[in-house]
C-alpha cells in the first residue's frame, strides 16, 4: 500500500533542505532512511534533534502539471519527517 | 597596421574563448577560509602537511573507483544484491575508504533510467568518485535536470524511448547516489577489468551510457 504524503508549504527563514519546488506537492514514500540530525539546527552549530528521513517519489505530472515532459517520469528527493504530512 | 594580425572575435588562435584572469580581489568567504585555516594551523589544531594530505586524498579519488564497483555488480549477482541493498557497506567491503558517505545505488534496466542531481547545491558521492564535473554544479543543470530531464539527456547524446521511465534523484539531504548503468550487449566474455573501462563518469551520474566494446 503506497503511503501518500504532502510536503508542507511553510516558508521558514534560514537553512532548510526542502527545495521550494516540492513544497505543497504530494508523493509516496519510496523508503524510510532512518533518523538523521536536523540540518536546520546543524547548520548553525546548534544541538540538532534527530528527524526521520524519507525518500519521497513524485510524478513529473504532480510537479509540473501539463508542462511536464513525460508525466509518469519521477523525481525522488529526501525529505525530513517534520516537513511531511500524511494524507 | 598594428592590429591586422589578429581579429576581435574573442577567440584564441586555437579557437577557444579567452578566459578572464582571476586577479580580482578575494571575496568575503575566500578571506574567511584563509583566516580560519591559518588560525587552525597557528593554534596547532592541524598542520599544513595534513591539509595537503587531505587534498591529495581527495584528488586520488576518481570515477575509476565507481567503475570497479559497477563492473563487479555486472559480473557478481550476489554483490549487486548487496550494492542495491546497502551501497556504502558494499563499497567498504571492496576496500574503498569512503568515510561517512551514505550511498544509494540505483540500477538502470530496459524499463528505467536513473539520473542524479543536487538542486540545492552540488552534493555528489565525492568520497567514491572524486570531484564532480563543473557542469554538475551549474544552475542550468541543477534547474533543468528536474524540470526537463529528457531534453538534458538529449543534449548529452542520450535519446531514450517514451517507454523508458526516467527517475531523477535529487540529493537534497544526507544520501549520495550512484547509477549502476545497464551492462552493454556483447560483453559476455569480458573480464571485470575490461568491463570497468566501459564505465564512464557520466554513466554513473546517469547523463551518459557506458561505452560499447
Amino acid at each position: 500500500m503506497p503511503e501518500y504524503v504532502r510536503v508542507k508549504t511553510i516558508m521558514p527563514p534560514g537553512h532548510v533542505r526542502t527545495p521550494a519546488y516540492l513544497r505543497g506537492k504530494t508523493g509516496v514514500i519510496e523508503r524510510a532512511l532512518g533518523p538523521f540530525s536536523n540540518p536546520e539546527q546543524l547548520a548553525y552549530g546548534l544541538p540538532a534533534e534527530k528527524q526521520p528521513l524519507y525518500r519521497v517519489r513524485f510524478t513529473m505530472a504532480e510537479l509540473w502539471g501539463t508542462a511536464a515532459e513525460h508525466p509518469t517520469d519521477t523525481l525522488d528527493a529526501e525529505i525530513y519527517g517534520h516537513w511531511l504530512e500524511k494524507i | 597596421m598594428p592590429h591586422d594580425h589578429h581579429d576581435h572575435s574573442g577567440l584564441s588562435p586555437s579557437g577557444h574563448p579567452y578566459r578572464a584572469d582571476n586577479d580580482t580581489p578575494l571575496s568575503y568567504w575566500q578571506r574567511m577560509e584563509i583566516a580560519v585555516r591559518e588560525l587552525l594551523i597557528e593554534k596547532g589544531h592541524l598542520s599544513l602537511a595534513e591539509v595537503a594530505a587531505q587534498i591529495d586524498a581527495m584528488d586520488a579519488r576518481s570515477p575509476a573507483n565507481g567503475a570497479a564497483v559497477v563492473a563487479r555488480a555486472w559480473t557478481d549477482p550476489a554483490f549487486k544484491g548487496r550494492l542495491l541493498d546497502n551501497a556504502s557497506q558494499a563499497c567498504r567491503d571492496m576496500g574503498f575508504d569512503i568515510g561517512p558517505l551514505h550511498l544509494i545505488a540505483v540500477e538502470n534496466t530496459p524499463q528505467t533510467h536513473n539520473m542524479i542531481v543536487c538542486t540545492l547545491c552540488s552534493c555528489y558521492p565525492r568520497n567514491l568518485l572524486g570531484l564532480p564535473p563543473d557542469w554538475y554544479k551549474t544552475r542550468e543543470y541543477r534547474a533543468r535536470a528536474v524540470r526537463e530531464p529528457r531534453a538534458v539527456l538529449r543534449e548529452f547524446g542520450v535519446a531514450l524511448p517514451d517507454s523508458t521511465t526516467i527517475r531523477v534523484h535529487d540529493s537534497t539531504a544526507d544520501m549520495r547516489y550512484i547509477v549502476v548503468p545497464a551492462r552493454p550487449d556483447g560483453t559476455d566474455t569480458m573480464t571485470q577489468e575490461q568491463l570497468a573501462a566501459l564505465v564512464t563518469r557520466d554513466s554513473m551520474i546517469g547523463t551518459g551510457l557506458p561505452r560499447t566494446p
